[in-house]
């Protein structure tokens, strides 16, 4: 997608001259557009996805994608908390498990049966960048 | 439960086993019955031989990351003794597994009595043989070996060479050359990763041995290359010795192309001579002789470049459909969505769509063959692209090594399908 410079003229003209611009520069990239959807669907789903994410960046095979693919699904836990928690438990019992599985956070302390089966779902980072 | 989901299906060498893994870190083996004379016109079926816990939850402390204890490869090693083997990995960890069968057990012991209980040496006052007597079977499965440590992404691959003698592991940026007899150490074959990892253009999606020359393997990428390496040439081959891409049009680029044309399996045929490899939309056979693009190319479903947009929102377009040669090379066949999967023979041409699912799984059922429609009119029989069920997606399938038998996992539930006997 080309980014439209607009050259700014005197007050006076810049109206007059926007206004002539702009339908000019809409048709060119409208029939553009519709050549694209009629040779490929590729590229009309491409213009859908970039209506829906404008801050989507231009190209998803670059480092920042491919690393958080490397680290995708991945559940931290902390090991301190951990390995108390797993003493504890020989004496008294846990308090109940948070009925949201989804996020285990708060006074909550997770054990290996409890984290919740991960999504690998890179979403949020997409839109991020 | 999300623990049954199959994650991995492998027949052995013979077609006899069939292993499977799933996202719990178990491994389920099933064998073929026997054909016995009373019943010749049933084609031997599979039943349960073994079952065991492969992998366990793992944490690593160093970096507070969970590791996930869901299987991701098996394969088996050619049978040399009584007893079976097979690697199995998660994202971490390869293990060597014996399978092996127990139906005779000793008896007559004389410092132990029936029970198992020490028997006071005062009191024996003769001395016998313990006798093996035969006992109902008992298929034990073992750990023989641990390769741990030695993978810093997560392993999608395993391959074991002609020579029987090594085998290779690969993760998203390196390849690991193991020996079967030591864990403690392996050579690193390949190295994709930058010292910047800024720099990060692609990762490796797949690797496999040459199924006769020992020296030989590819690995393929997430931009739809496939590197063939000779580990004569050199210790560390990040040289490739083949280098196979296909030319695009430039014109045709967008957003999804790089996506889509990431390499999700890589499979040599049996004969050695070519290598199929499956991306989101197409299944490729290339000729190992031909570098510049593959010789034939099968849509699998093609319908669904127009619904690019949603499949990247629920990231189905991420995912890593795997692919499968019959024993004679002649039919390739891969899974979709909606518990479809395609078969294409080479030969004549023609293709058909076929459905895994309860409807179609009495026994001795013929498959229907299924339809997708794209617009316009839809028939009966066929099923409209906006009505297809993504979640039901058939990433797993196997093809047993001589005979038209065809195991399909969709989600958890394991369909094997076999030819009628005529």
């Amino acid at each position: 997608m080309k980014c439209q410079k607009k050259k700014y003229r005197r007050r006076g003209d810049r109206r007059s001259t926007m206004s002539a611009e702009v339908p000019e520069a809409a048709s060119a990239e409208e029939q553009k557009e519709m050549e694209d959807k009629v040779t490929s669907p590729e590229k009309a789903e491409e213009a859908k996805l970039k209506a829906r994410y404008p801050h989507l960046g231009q190209k998803p095979g670059g480092s920042d994608f491919l690393r958080k693919r490397l680290q995708k699904g991945q559940k931290y836990f902390d090991s301190g908390d951990y390995n108390m928690a797993k003493a504890k438990m020989k004496n008294k019992q846990l308090p109940a498990a948070a009925p949201d599985k989804t996020e285990v956070t708060g006074d909550y302390i997770p054990t290996p049966q409890d984290l919740p089966q991960r999504k690998p779902s890179l979403v949020a980072s997409k839109l991020a960048g | 439960m999300a623990a049954d989901i199959i994650s991995t299906v492998e027949f052995n060498h013979t077609g006899e086993l069939l292993a499977t893994g799933d996202k719990g870190g178990r491994v389920v083996i099933f064998q073929r019955e026997q054909e016995s004379k009373n019943q010749v016109h049933r084609r031997g079926e599979y039943n349960v031989y073994s079952t065991f816990q492969s992998h366990e939850p793992e944490f690593d402390y160093l970096k507070s990351l969970e590791i996930e204890e869901k299987i991701n490869k098996i394969r088996w090693l050619p049978q040399q003794n009584a007893a079976y083997f097979l690697l199995s990995t998660n994202d971490k960890t390869v293990k060597l597994w014996k399978v092996s069968e127990r139906d005779k057990r000793p008896e007559g012991y004389n410092l132990k009595d029936e029970e198992g209980r020490l028997r006071d040496p005062a009191t024996i006052t003769t001395l016998r043989v313990p006798v093996l007597r035969p006992m109902d079977l008992m298929v034990e499965a073992t750990p023989r070996r641990v390769f741990a440590n030695a993978h810093t992404y997560h392993i999608n691959s395993i391959s074991v060479n002609s020579d029987y003698e090594t085998y290779m592991s690969a993760d998203d940026l390196r390849i690991n050359l193991w020996n079967f007899e030591i864990t403690n150490q392996s050579f690193n074959i390949v190295d994709i990763k930058p010292a910047n990892m800024e720099e990060l253009t692609e990762v490796i999606t797949a690797a496999e041995f040459h199924p006769h020359h020992c020296n030989t393997f590819v690995y393929s990428s997430s931009k739809g290359t496939i590197r063939l390496c000779d580990m004569r040439a050199s210790a560390l081959c990040d040289r490739h010795t083949k280098f196979f891409e296909e030319p695009e049009d430039p014109s045709n680029r967008s957003f999804f192309s790089e996506i889509i044309s990431s390499i999700s399996d890589v499979k040599f045929s049996h004969s050695g001579r070519y290598i199929m490899t499956r991306d989101y939309l197409t299944v490729k056979v290339w000729d190992l002789n031909m570098e510049n693009r593959p010789i034939e190319t099968y849509q699998v479903h093609d319908y669904l470049r127009s619904k690019l947009c949603s499949l990247y929102e629920n990231d189905c377009i991420f995912d890593k459909f795997e692919c499968v040669w019959n024993g004679s090379d002649s039919v390739i066949m891969t899974g979709s969505y909606n518990n479809f999967f395609r078969m294409f023979d080479r030969n004549t041409k023609r293709d058909v769509t076929l459905e895994a699912s309860r409807e179609n799984s009495k026994p001795r059922a013929i498959l229907k063959p299924r339809k997708v429609c794209v617009g316009g009119k839809r028939r009966k029989d066929e099923i409209s692209v906006d009505s297809l069920d993504f979640s039901k997606k058939i990433l797993h399938t196997a093809w047993h090594p001589s005979e038209n038998i065809i195991a399909v996992a969709a989600t958890n539930n394991l369909y094997i399908f076999q030819d009628k006997v005529n």
